[in-house]
C-alpha cells in the first residue's frame, strides 16, 4: 500500500483551563491519500478545527498536542517546532479559512500576497513569481487575472476572494490542503462553485484535502471519504457512499436525518434531541449515549466503545435494515 | 481626492475662525492691558485715549474682525509690551520651539513605535512587562514634575546637563537660529526634549501595543502564518502596516499637542520659544501676542490634521474610492 499523504494516529489535543484540562480532540485517527478528499464533519464544537490546526501547527496556546502522532508523506511532523514547522506551512500544507472577507490582508494587493508566499517557498525570481501568480489566479477562475493582480482584496466579491484564498493556499503546490469550512461564510449561490473548484484543482494535482464542514450536503457533494466527529472523538469513518447511505453510528444516522439532501425525498427533518456534552462534563463511556435512542447499560459504562467493522465507534452499530 | 482635499481645507478654515472667536471672547477675562501699559500717574483721559487707539473700546466681535483683517494681510499688530511687530517677535522665537518640538516628536514617534511593537510581539516576556509598568509612570506624572526631577538629577546632582536656556546658537539665514550645530546647544536640548516627548512616547507606545495586539488576532495574520511566511514578515509587513492605520491619526494629534504642551516645558527650562513668550504675554495681557500665538497653534493643529487625513487615504487603499474602476 502506498503511504498516505496525511496520517493521524491517536491524536489528542488538550487545553488546560481553570476548571481542569479539557480534550477538544481525543484519540482521533484517520488517513488522507493522494488526490483524496476526506470530509471531516460534526456539529459545531466537535473539535474539527482543533484537529486541523494541530496538523498545521497553529494551535493557539494554551491548546497543545498531548498525544498521538501526525505523519505527512511518511515523515513525522507533530514534534516539529518553530522554523521547521513554518517551512512546512504553505509549502507542504496549505490552509483555507472560513471567511474570505477577513482572510486577506486589506492593505496588500492580492498579487503581493501571492508573490510573497511563492518567494518564501520556491526558488524563483520576482518576475517568475508574478507570472505564476497571474497563472494561479487564472486557474481559480478570476477573470482578467493579469489586470486584477494589482487590485486590493476589497475590490473583489466574497466568492472571488475565496477563489483568491484558494489560489494562495495552493500556490506553492502543497501535498495537503486543510479547508476549514471554506463555504460556510459564502452566499449559497457561490458555495457549489467554490466546492467544485476545490475538487477539480485537487484532483488535477493529486492534492490530499481535509475538508472540514458541519454540512453533510458539502460532504455528499465533494468528499471521497468521511470522518464523523463527536465531542472530540471519531464516531464513524468510511467512504462517503457507505457512511451516507448506511450509517452505522446512531449519531451519523441522526446527522443524516437532520440534513436536507437533494437526493432524499422531502421528509420531515429530524432533530437529534439534547446537545453535545460540554468538554468539562464529558459522560462516562460513549459520549453520545445521553442522546442516543439505542443506548444500553454497556454504553454508559467506563470503557469507550471499540471501532466496529472498521467503521463506527459504537457497541451496537446500526444494521442496514434499521436505517430507512 | 482633490475634492476631498478642498472640502477638508474648507472645514479647516471654519475651525480656525471659530477657535479665533472663542479666544477673543476670553481675552477680556485675562485682565486689562491698559493697567500694565500706563504708569501710576495716569489720567482718565489717557486711559480712554489709549483704549480707543488700541481699539479696545470696541465690542469683541469687531476687535476680532479687525484682527482677522490684519492677519489676512500678514499683519498681527504690535506687541503692547515690546512695541515691536508681533510677527517679528514670533519669528524670532519660533526656531527654538520648532527645534525642541521636532526632536521631542521624532523621539516620541521612533521610541514609541519601537517599544509598542516590542511589547506587543513579546507580550508575555518579563522585559515587556517591565516596560509596560514603567510606562504607567510616564503617563501619570505631570510634565512639569518630570522636568523638575530631570533637572534635579542631571543638573543639580550630577551636573551633566544645563538646567535652563538653549545653549549657544548659530544664525542660519536671515532669521533662523539653531542649537543643532553646537555642543552646548545639544546638551541644553536633551532634558527639555525628554520632558516634552516622554508623555507622547508612552501614549504612542501603549496605543501601538494595543492596536498591534488587536491586529495580531485577525484572520489575515493567521492566514499569513498558515502560508508559512516568516515571523518577521508577518509582524512587520502584515501586522505593523495595519497597526499604523489608526495610529497615524493619533500621532498627528500628538505632534500638535507637543507644540502646545511646549508651554510647560519651556517655562520649566526657561527655553526661549513661543510658549514662554505666550506665558509672559498673559502676565502682561499682551493681546496681539496672545492672539497671534493662539492662531499659530490652531493653524498648526489644523494643518497637521489635514496632512494626517491625506496620509490616511494614502496608507489605506479602501479609502481610495475614486481611483481605478474597482468596486
Ligand atoms: N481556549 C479554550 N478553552 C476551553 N475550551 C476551548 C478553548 N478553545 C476551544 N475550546 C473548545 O474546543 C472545542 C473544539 O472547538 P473547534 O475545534 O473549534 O470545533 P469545531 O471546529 O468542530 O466547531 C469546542 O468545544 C470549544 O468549546
Ligand atoms: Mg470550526
Amino acid at each position: 500500500m502506498t503511504t498516505p499523504v496525511l496520517s493521524i494516529r491517536n491524536l489528542s489535543v488538550e487545553i488546560p483551563t481553570r476548571q481542569g484540562i479539557v480534550k477538544p480532540v481525543d484519540g482521533v485517527s484517520y488517513d488522507v491519500g493522494k488526490g483524496e478528499i476526506l470530509g471531516v464533519v460534526g456539529e459545531s464544537g466537535a473539535g474539527k478545527s482543533m484537529a486541523g490546526n494541530a496538523v498545521i501547527g497553529l494551535l493557539n496556546a494554551p491548546a497543545h498536542i498531548s498525544g498521538g502522532e501526525i505523519w505527512l508523506n511518511g515523515r513525522r511532523i507533530d514534534p516539529l517546532k518553530g522554523e521547521d514547522m513554518r517551512r512546512l506551512r504553505g509549502k507542504e500544507i496549505g490552509m483555507i479559512f472560513q471567511d474570505p472577507l477577513t482572510s486577506l490582508n486589506p492593505l496588500l494587493t492580492i498579487g503581493d500576497q501571492l508573490t510573497e508566499t511563492m518567494l518564501t517557498h520556491l526558488p524563483i525570481s520576482r518576475k517568475e513569481a508574478r507570472e505564476r501568480a497571474i497563472a494561479a489566479l487564472e486557474e481559480v477562475g478570476i477573470p482578467g487575472a493579469a489586470e486584477r493582480i494589482d487590485s486590493y482584496p476589497h475590490e473583489f466579491s466574497g466568492g472571488m476572494r475565496q477563489r483568491v484564498v484558494i489560489a494562495l493556499a495552493l500556490c506553492a503546490e502543497p501535498s495537503l490542503v486543510i479547508a476549514d469550512e471554506p463555504t460556510t461564510a459564502l452566499d449559497v449561490s457561490v458555495q457549489a462553485q467554490i466546492i467544485s473548484l476545490l475538487k477539480r484543482l485537487c484532483h488535477e494535482r493529486g492534492t490530499a484535502v481535509m475538508l472540514i464542514t458541519h454540512d453533510m450536503g458539502v460532504i455528499a457533494e465533494a468528499a471521497d471519504r468521511v470522518a464523523v466527529m463527536y465531542a472530540g472523538r471519531l464516531a464513524e469513518l468510511g467512504t462517503v457512499r457507505d457512511v451516507l447511505t448506511v450509517p452505522q453510528h446512531p449519531y451519523t444516522h441522526g446527522l443524516m436525518a437532520s440534513t436536507p439532501l437533494a437526493s432524499q425525498g422531502r421528509k420531515r427533518l429530524h432533530q437529534i434531541p439534547g446537545a453535545m456534552p460540554r468538554l468539562h462534563h464529558m459522560p462516562d463511556g460513549c459520549a453520545f449515549h445521553p442522546r442516543c435512542p439505542h443506548a444500553r447499560d454497556k454504553c454508559r459504562a467506563a470503557p469507550l466503545p471499540p471501532v466496529a467493522n472498521e467503521r463506527a465507534a459504537c457497541w451496537f452499530p446500526m444494521l442496514p435494515e434499521e436505517v430507512q | 481626492m482633490l475634492a476631498f482635499v478642498i472640502r477638508r481645507i474648507g472645514q479647516s478654515l471654519l475651525v480656525l475662525l471659530i477657535v479665533g472667536l472663542v479666544a477673543f471672547s476670553m481675552f477680556r477675562f485675562v485682565g486689562d492691558p491698559i493697567d500694565n501699559m500706563l504708569g501710576q500717574e495716569r489720567t482718565i483721559e489717557d486711559v480712554e485715549r489709549l483704549r480707543a487707539q488700541l481699539g479696545l473700546d470696541q465690542p469683541f466681535p469687531i476687535q476680532y474682525f479687525k484682527f482677522l483683517e490684519g492677519a489676512a494681510q500678514g499683519n498681527f499688530g504690535v506687541s503692547y509690551r515690546q512695541g515691536r511687530p508681533v510677527a517679528e517677535i514670533l519669528l524670532e522665537r519660533a526656531p527654538a520651539t520648532l527645534e525642541l518640538a521636532a526632536v521631542s516628536g521624532v523621539l516620541a514617534i521612533l521610541a514609541g513605535i519601537a517599544l509598542g511593537v516590542f511589547t506587543a510581539i513579546r507580550r508575555n516576556g518579563p522585559t515587556a512587562h517591565t516596560i509596560m509598568a514603567a510606562s504607567l509612570i510616564g503617563v501619570s506624572l505631570p510634565t512639569f514634575l518630570i522636568g523638575i526631577l530631570l533637572i534635579y538629577l542631571f543638573s543639580v546632582e550630577l551636573g551633566w546637563l544645563p538646567s535652563f536656556g538653549r545653549g549657544e546658537t548659530v544664525q542660519l539665514g536671515s532669521w533662523w537660529t539653531t542649537g543643532f550645530l553646537t555642543e552646548s546647544g545639544w546638551k541644553a536640548l536633551i532634558l527639555p526634549a525628554i520632558t516634552l516627548g516622554l508623555y507622547q512616547m508612552t501614549l504612542i507606545m501603549r496605543l501601538v501595543r494595543s492596536e498591534m495586539l488587536e491586529v495580531l488576532r485577525q484572520d489575515y495574520i493567521r492566514f499569513a502564518r498558515a502560508r508559512g511566511l516568516r515571523s518577521r514578515v508577518v509582524n512587520f509587513r502584515h501586522a505593523l502596516k495595519n497597526t499604523m492605520v489608526p495610529v497615524v491619526t493619533v500621532i498627528g494629534l500628538q505632534l500638535g499637542a507637543i507644540i502646545a504642551f511646549a508651554i510647560i516645558t519651556e517655562t520649566v527650562f526657561q527655553w526661549p520659544g513661543v510658549g514662554l513668550l505666550f506665558i509672559n504675554a498673559i502676565q502682561f495681557v499682551d493681546i496681539p501676542v496672545m492672539a497671534a500665538y493662539l492662531m499659530l497653534i490652531s493653524v498648526m493643529f489644523v494643518g497637521i490634521n489635514l496632512i494626517v487625513d491625506i496620509l490616511y487615504v494614502f496608507i489605506d487603499p479602501r479609502l481610495r474610492v475614486d481611483r481605478n474602476g474597482g468596486h
